[in-house]
């Protein structure tokens, strides 16, 4: 968490850019990502991300594990049976009775690429982006005040119920001699779970006094304090005359 | 965001029907109020008192007497079960607080800090903070900036401007809540237990600071159990039994130095305790009688 809150603020090329730009632009990788069917398309679009992370100061490391962490856990599960139910040329035919298809194959590729590409992309604006800057973009592109608000503090508020959640765990082996059965350790689970509901929704009536108390009457307002300069528009036409080849790319 | 946030100012003064009728003699009148929270669960039970402008009171009592739900009733936050509650000679409601006018002055007026930094620090830095009160006041923008970089200064955390509270000391976090609170210019400062938690050093600059904000003629309202803090910065002292009715009102020289007093108000405690080598037990009110 602390890592991420430096690479906001670390003088990186992605860092200096207005969050507008950087998030429309992003938008707009995204889209590019999920329309392209080729895989050269898609590893172009890759090697676009790993240079600017590497521009951007982010450990390539630190923003791999970030990215190829999920890649298995949500893709997999679907892509993989892709492979054998595809019709097609077979690639691989194991005794006849398992075959995976060329076809297949492309399928299960191409929905890992778009995945790693979209999520990568994600993940990058994220670490090169301050929250609070992210949520006055959203903000600016008409996403409801109420709608911002909710994300700014389900993200201030996230650390602090994994701070309460983890002492609970801390206080329990504390407490503890040997192990517990599993049955055990879920009725536990399900008694911490519910407690941590129940001091959530005081902390949420208590914040909302909090909020009301200093002057919040159901929209919130927030201070703009954005500026477009000379490098936002260089980036922001780099960005489209990269997407306008990837396009033509695309319907080649 | 501009035209969203500023164009549509509201003149508070001109045509506000409620600021015709202010009283600036008291700034809060308790009569006869009483507080229920949900499963009759009784927190306060028909207290009385009256707080007038540049007044330093505090609300003194044992856990669950009620101190925090006088401070959410003062600050509009809650409303009395039964009783009245008036601010600036207004009755407090909640169709009171529905009136735009009146709601955005009040708010301007009064200011709470609550106890706990976690429920008072809600933005994602910093800055956010000290901006929110003034922002969502719609105060011009060239206005809350300069007040936002007034508060900064004024707490010694300029220099916090674009950390995340989660990531602040708890001292820090103290400071931050009122600093997020001070940006409102507020006349009535409302203070939840301000000492709660705070190193000795920290309890002293933050006891400075409070008796400086207050010499401008403000009033100021705190709860606290820290008997030190009351000799320090009150000038009054509204004493809560644990039947949540008001046990004593009036000037902390009357009440500090009777332990019979304190001891039946649950302020002060009989217990064994060191003197140097010696150990016994006897009422024990640090600072004063011992």
């Amino acid at each position: 968490m602390v890592v991420t809150e430096e690479l906001c603020y670390a003088p990186g090329i992605l860092q200096k850019l207005d969050p507008r730009g950087k998030l429309s632009t992003f938008v707009l990788f995204i889209v590019i990502t999920g329309l392209a069917q080729s895989l050269w398309i898609l590893a172009i679009i890759l090697a676009l991300i790993l240079a600017l992370s590497f521009l951007s100061r982010v450990p390539l490391g630190f923003f791999l594990k970030r990215i190829l962490l999920f890649i298995p856990i949500f893709t997999a599960v679907i892509a993989i049976p892709a492979l054998f139910i595809t019709p097609g040329k077979p690639l691989i035919d194991l005794a006849g009775k398992i075959i995976i298809t060329e076809q297949g194959a492309h399928t299960a590729v191409l929905l890992v690429m778009r995945v790693l590409d979209s999520l990568s992309l994600g993940v990058l604006l994220i670490l090169t982006t301050p929250w609070t800057k992210l949520l006055v973009a959203l903000r600016w592109f008409h996403l409801p005040s109420l709608v911002v608000a909710i994300l700014g503090m389900t993200y201030r508020y996230i650390f602090l119920l994994l701070h309460t959640t983890n002492s609970m765990f801390l206080a329990r082996r504390s407490r503890t001699i040997g192990s517990f059965s599993g049955g055990e350790n879920r009725r536990w689970l399900a008694q911490a779970l519910a407690t941590t509901m129940a001091k959530s929704q005081h902390l949420s009536e208590e914040v909302y006094l909090a909020m009301v108390a200093r002057g919040y009457r159901g929209e919130v307002f927030i201070l703009d304090e954005l500026s477009l300069r000379r490098r936002d528009f260089l980036w922001i036409t780099f960005a489209l005359i990269t997407a306008l080849i990837l396009l033509w790319g695309i319907h080649l | 965001m501009d035209n969203v946030c500023f164009n549509h100012r509201i003149n508070l003064v001109v045509g506000n029907p409620f600021m015709n009728t202010l009283d600036t003699e008291h700034i809060f009148q308790v009569k006869n109020l009483s507080y229920d929270y949900p499963g009759n669960i009784v927190a306060l039970r028909k207290i009385n008192f009256t707080i007038g402008p540049g007044e330093l009171v505090a609300l003194v009592g044992a856990n669950g007497s009620g101190k925090s739900t006088i401070l959410k009733l003062l600050d509009g936050l809650i409303f009395p079960t039964d009783g009245e509650l008036t601010a600036f000679g207004q009755v407090l409601s909640e169709k009171v607080l529905k009136d735009g006018y009146f709601v955005a002055d009040f708010r301007r007026r009064v200011g709470l800090v609550f106890q706990d930094p976690d429920v008072q620090l809600f933005s994602s830095t910093v800055w956010d903070e000290v901006t929110f009160g003034p922002l969502q006041l719609e105060i011009s923008k060239d206005e809350v900036v300069s007040r936002g970089l007034e508060v900064l200064q004024l707490m010694n955390i300029a220099h916090l401007k674009e950390r995340p509270p989660y990531l602040l000391s708890d001292g820090e976090k103290k400071k931050v809540s009122l600093a997020s609170v001070l940006s409102l210019h507020p006349q009535v400062l409302l203070l939840d237990e301000p000492t709660a938690g705070l190193d000795p050093q920290s309890q002293g600059n933050l006891i400075d600071f409070l008796l400086q904000w207050a010499d401008k003629g403000k009033c100021l309202v705190f709860s606290t159990q820290d008997l030190d803090t009351v000799e320090e910065v009150a000038s009054r002292v509204i004493v809560l039994g644990t039947e949540h009715t008001v046990l004593a009102d009036g000037k902390p020289e009357e009440f500090l130095f009777d332990p019979d007093f304190l001891l039946g108000a649950n302020l002060i405690h009989v217990h064994a305790h060191r003197h140097k080598e010696l150990t016994h037990r006897h009422p024990h009110l640090h600072g004063h009688q011992h």
